[in-house]
């Protein structure tokens, strides 16, 4: 049977971990490497890297992260923030990570998805899409949440599978960084609408959180960020818990 | 001892290559090419594979001669081939993604989409799935029944002769995730990147 999936994410910028936090054995909480380690070691089914590094001339540091995370964790690597181009995919994935996030480069042009999914396959290519609801839908933001395109979320969903992406990493603007637990409706739109797998992301705050991201949500995979990065639950206790609610996981 | 990975510009092999480098021991040299000479002169060949099953056919012949010595590593030489997902799809005579296309014929059978029941299982199939062998593979030694692996593929192998099925995983039917016939072996799971599980199959192959 196959499993659903446990993702945290690590926010880094130029090269550094976002706020990161000395846990037992870590000796630099700001190295994304060692984090990531202690992630899959914990029993991460996947990892995943936000860089949401500002300047255009330190945007390499990420090149840098990646090949050195590869090397030490063997686990699926995704890495999202920044990406414009099928170049920019191209070396991402020659520096070993295994997924490559687009957000704001898939909404500007479609084509993008299309021709790296073609050339690269679409396992590596996960669409982001960062939505928010107005009324009675919900809208995709662009440039980290900046930008209201006005566009709908559950069509541009459909849109992205037909473009090639394999996967959807699904973000409710609303609740990002609130701790209340996923925009589930959204995400149990999104993922009725699509035949491939969604990733929830934006607003966990606790483990039941996780439990209805894909009890209620029908996500496949949960992403979760601060209650990991924040030493609040570990990956082990929250595969443990899941499994207690009946949502299979790999232990 | 010699291990090529063969490079045929098939899409991202880097976390072969990392995975390959992590379990090897001193005396094993991990070599990363498609040149001809190096690929016969090697003891273990690794066909990795991503992206379609046409584009990796088309890779694959596109490098002049690269059919024809894999083909004298594996059929006439018989010396020990790990393919790894398309790569193992690739043994087969026919595959049916985006096009029909003619495989390499190593293994008889056809490769075609998972069967998705009206929309009822998601594709791809993307994730860790547990294992089920059916026979005791050299590559899975040390390797419990029911381990995890991580996979990501919309297409599955049907072999015509099911003893050369090592194991299956659930989704949708008993899908074949590994083969082995006489020296040649496949996985359609990624051990590269299925934690200290799939580096142990990694090792087991070296080691064969």
């Amino acid at each position: 049977m196959l499993k659903n999936r446990i993702i945290p994410c690590l926010d880094v910028k130029n090269g550094r971990v976002v706020k990161g936090i000395n846990f037992v054995d870590l000796k630099d909480a700001g190295d994304p490497v060692e984090q990531a380690k202690i992630y899959s070691d914990g029993g991460a089914d996947e990892i995943c890297f936000l860089d949401i590094t500002a300047s255009n001339e330190n945007r390499n540091t990420i090149y840098d992260v990646v090949e050195k995370t590869s090397k030490k964790c063997f686990v699926p690597l995704t890495v999202g923030g920044g990406v414009r181009s099928v170049d920019d995919i191209n070396k991402l994935l020659n520096c070993g990570a295994d997924k490559v996030s687009i957000n704001t480069a898939a909404v500007q042009n479609s084509e993008v998805v299309a021709e790296s999914s073609k050339k690269f396959g679409s396992q590596c290519i996960v669409v982001a899409i960062d939505a928010k609801k107005n009324s009675n839908n919900w809208e995709i933001f662009t440039h980290g949440g900046r930008n209201n395109t006005g566009i709908d979320a559950i069509e541009f969903a459909e849109k992205m599978e037909n473009s090639g992406a394999g996967e959807l990493l699904v973000t409710s603007m609303d609740r990002d960084g609130t701790q209340v637990g996923y925009d589930i409706e959204l995400m149990s739109k999104i993922s009725s609408k699509v035949n491939i797998p969604v990733i929830a992301s934006g607003g966990v705050g606790n483990l039941d959180h996780l439990v209805d991201g894909i009890k209620l949500g029908n996500a496949s995979a949960v992403l979760a960020a601060s209650i990991f990065h924040y030493g609040k639950y570990s990956v082990k206790e929250a595969k443990e818990y899941l499994d207690l609610k009946g949502i299979p996981v790999r232990i | 001892m010699n291990v090529t990975i063969v490079d045929y510009n098939s899409g991202n092999i880097s976390s072969v290559i990392n995975s390959f480098k992590e379990v090897v021991k001193e005396k094993v040299n991990i070599e990363v090419t498609s040149n001809l000479n190096k690929i016969k002169s090697s003891d273990k060949v690794v066909l990795p594979g991503q992206g379609s099953f046409k584009s990796c056919i088309d890779a694959l012949s596109g490098i002049s001669g690269l059919v024809d010595t894999l083909n004298e590593f594996a059929i006439n030489d018989k010396k020990p081939l790990l393919g790894i997902c398309v790569g193992l799809q690739m043994f087969a005579d026919i595959g049916y993604e985006e096009t029909e296309t003619k495989g390499l014929g190593w293994i008889s059978g056809k490769v075609s989409k998972i069967d998705n029941q009206n929309n009822k299982y998601k594709l791809p199939h993307i994730g860790w799935n547990e294992i089920n062998i059916l026979k005791d593979s050299k590559i899975f030694k040390d390797i419990d029944n029911n381990s995890h692996m991580y996979f990501v593929h919309s297409y599955e192998f049907i072999p015509d002769d099911k003893s050369v099925i090592s194991a299956t995983t659930d989704y949708s039917s008993n899908i074949v995730c590994s083969v082995e016939k006489e020296n040649i072996f496949g996985t359609q799971f990624h051990p590269e990147k299925s934690d200290k599980i799939g580096l142990q199959i990694i090792e087991n192959f070296i080691n064969l």
